[in-house]
């Protein structure tokens, strides 16, 4: 039971590490009012864009640096179209989501040709924190980026509630005029918002290549973009909550592959549903106090 | 889900009118005509690095490199509505000899239009049964090498714990993970086969995490029925066996071998009966077995030192007497038990 638990924890901070960057990389464009339905594209942009220069450097923080330059890309275009020409952000966001995704896969097939063996690397090992304790050993035998993920939580909340960018930042999303009358460029300052959510975007999308896999293939972002969307809600635009979302998901998920061998007589369906149950649920609860930054979805145009 | 379909959707006639506009005024109809080669359009509902629409699209490739036809092709139709319209404007405009494909998701819109054009043979990937007079189908029966695998696999346990990772409990899944499971049982009576399923068929990061948590479980040998598993069994150094095509290459010490299908056999028996004027609407499935070359274990690439030498044995008598026509390998379309 003990080692059953342990086994569990481990994979649940797996799962959740992409979605820790991802949804931060959100809250920095919800924040500002903006919300960045090209979340999908940009975390499959990532992981093209750090798979192949970690494939062609040799190097896998190249190939990291490189989602990273790719997601702010991805969150500059955003801005293009979301800030500057004030189009609305659904459509905006879920062009970026087809551009970005169809980008990896041409350039994919361009660089790697179309093998049936997914040209692969040797991803990123577990560095081990505790390697003489049994128990935290076990758990923190993880990815570099996952202590990275979670270094993150308390580094992006001092960024957005201590500094002053952090505090134009939220009156931006919430009061972009009085912003404006304030004498802080809104558009420069969304514009940063959302290369920076972008270059988080990036990273999420890169784990899943350089890290977990190892390999590239279209499908492999496989929907995570859209559960970050609700995790933001889920979240309440906070970071700390952000943890809480992602492990929560992250564990009914590695809750539901482990009960699926227990031999236990349901469908499969029934516990592969469980992760997005309990998020709707979760969602549904907290969801109630959700205060949504003012501003969002609302192009703003200079009077 | 909604936003996914959504998403699809979009990504589809993004894709379409960029394919569409590519192909615009390549048709040439006089040509072949001249070269004696037929004319194949090859119409696949995803991208062809999807595993199951690229062996079928190998084949065709292999054929147009033998100097059999000439090809064209369009990947990722998608599942919402396009394959009809592609299929009857490729059907109108280029009129090729033969038209190859995969239906399934897409099965009454590829039936329609092969209704609708009667004069152009179709012969498509389906679960179903072909139409006289134009419609053939075929599909990966290998559910023999499956079985082989299996068998090698019952042999190569320590822990008497065998886990297979599978996309979604549909017959052509079923069918491989239940002979596979025989085969195990086989060389193993004692042997535990745990299955769990990802429910989609491409999500490597979360067919990896299944993996992980079988060999948690005490698996120590794996079937990769999908990608991503392959991964965890090279991290955790346990056997594994792949599926589809040889992918040895990803953990080249650690894939044993797995169920390869080839569908040159296929692809080659439709072109000549194109060519002689008798095509015939039939279901295609012997040319996707053993007998005829459809279906292999894929090359072991040296790991067979692995493996007993007893078990090869039986598999090598295993694999003759399937060719030989004197083992039916059981088709056992029903949904796998978590554990068996």
């Amino acid at each position: 039971m003990g080692d059953f638990i342990v086994d569990i924890i481990a994979a649940t901070l797996r799962i959740a590490t992409p979605l820790i960057f991802a949804t931060l990389g959100e809250l920095f464009c919800e924040r500002a009012g903006i919300l960045n339905l090209g979340i999908e594209g940009t975390m499959f942009f990532g992981a093209f864009s750090g798979f192949t220069a970690a494939s062609l450097s040799g190097s896998l923080w190249v190939g990291v640096l490189t989602a990273l330059v790719g997601g702010m890309l991805s969150g500059w275009l955003m801005s293009l179209l979301s800030v500057r020409l004030g189009v609305n952000q659904h459509v905006s966001g879920l062009g970026i989501t087809l551009l970005m995704t169809a980008l990896a896969l041409f350039g994919f097939r361009v660089i790697f040709g179309e093998s049936r063996v997914l040209p692969s690397i040797t991803p990123f090992s577990q560095l081990s924190i505790f390697p003489n304790s049994p128990v935290l050993g076990e758990i923190f035998s993880q990815y570099t980026l996952t202590y990275i993920a979670i270094a993150l939580i308390p580094i992006v909340w001092w960024v957005v509630f201590r500094t002053n960018f952090g505090l134009n930042l939220r009156s931006v999303g919430d009061n972009p005029e009085a912003t404006d009358a304030a004498g802080i460029n809104v558009y420069r300052l969304r514009t940063i918002a959302l290369v920076i959510g972008g270059a988080l975007m990036g990273v999420g999308g890169a784990f899943l290549s350089v890290a977990q896999l190892g390999s590239f293939t279209f499908g492999i972002v496989a929907g995570r973009g859209w559960v970050c969307i609700a995790l933001i809600i889920f979240a309440n635009w906070h970071p700390v909550k952000v943890l809480w979302g992602a492990l929560l998901f992250g564990s009914v998920q590695a809750l539901q592959s482990r009960l699926q061998l227990t031999g236990i007589k349901l469908p499969y369906e029934l516990f592969m549903a469980l992760p997005y149950v309990v998020t709707i649920l979760a969602l549904t609860l907290a969801g109630r106090n959700a205060s949504y930054p003012a501003a969002l979805l609302k192009p703003y145009k200079r009077e | 889900m909604s936003k996914k379909s959504l998403f699809t959707f979009f990504v589809t006639v993004l894709m379409i009118a960029g394919l569409l506009a590519g192909c615009a005024g390549n048709a040439a109809p006089e040509e072949q005509a001249a070269t004696g080669k037929i004319k194949v359009f090859g119409a696949f509902a995803t991208p062809i690095e999807e595993p199951w629409d690229g062996v079928v699209h190998d084949a065709l490739l292999k054929a147009q490199e033998d100097g059999l036809i000439e090809y064209t092709f369009t990947e990722d139709i998608g599942y919402t509505g396009d394959m009809e319209r592609v299929l009857r404007e490729v059907a109108e405009q280029q009129k090729p000899d033969l038209i190859v494909g995969d239906a399934f998701v897409n099965e009454e819109a590829v039936r329609r239009a092969a209704a609708a054009y009667p004069e152009i043979p179709f012969v498509f990937g389906s679960e179903l049964g072909p139409v006289t007079p134009n419609l053939a189908v075929f599909d990966n029966w290998i559910h023999e090498p499956a079985y082989l695998s299996g068998m090698i696999a019952g042999g190569l346990t320590k822990s008497n714990t065998i886990g297979v990772v599978a996309a979604v409990p549909i017959p052509e899944v079923n069918r491989l993970v239940n002979a596979f499971i025989a085969g195990a049982k086989e060389t193993n009576p004692e042997v535990t086969v745990l299955v769990s399923f990802i429910n989609s068929f491409f999500d490597p990061a979360t067919a990896k995490e299944q993996a992980l948590a079988h060999i948690s479980a005490g698996a120590d040998v794996l079937f990769a029925e999908r990608a991503g598993v392959i991964e965890a069994a090279a991290e955790k150094g346990v056997f594994v066996f792949s599926n589809m095509s040889d992918q040895n290459a990803i953990a080249p010490e650690w894939v044993v071998t797995g169920p390869v299908w080839n569908m040159t056999p296929t692809i080659e028996y439709v072109i000549a009966q194109v060519k002689a004027g008798t095509f015939t609407a039939m279901d295609l499935k012997d040319f996707s077995m053993y007998a005829l070359g459809g279906a292999t274990l894929a090359d072991f690439h040296g790991n067979d030192a692995k493996v007993p030498a007893e078990i090869l044995d039986a598999v090598k008598a295993k694999e003759e007497a399937i060719k030989s026509g004197m083992f039916r390998v059981p088709i056992d379309e029903a949904q796998p038990g978590a554990v068996n």
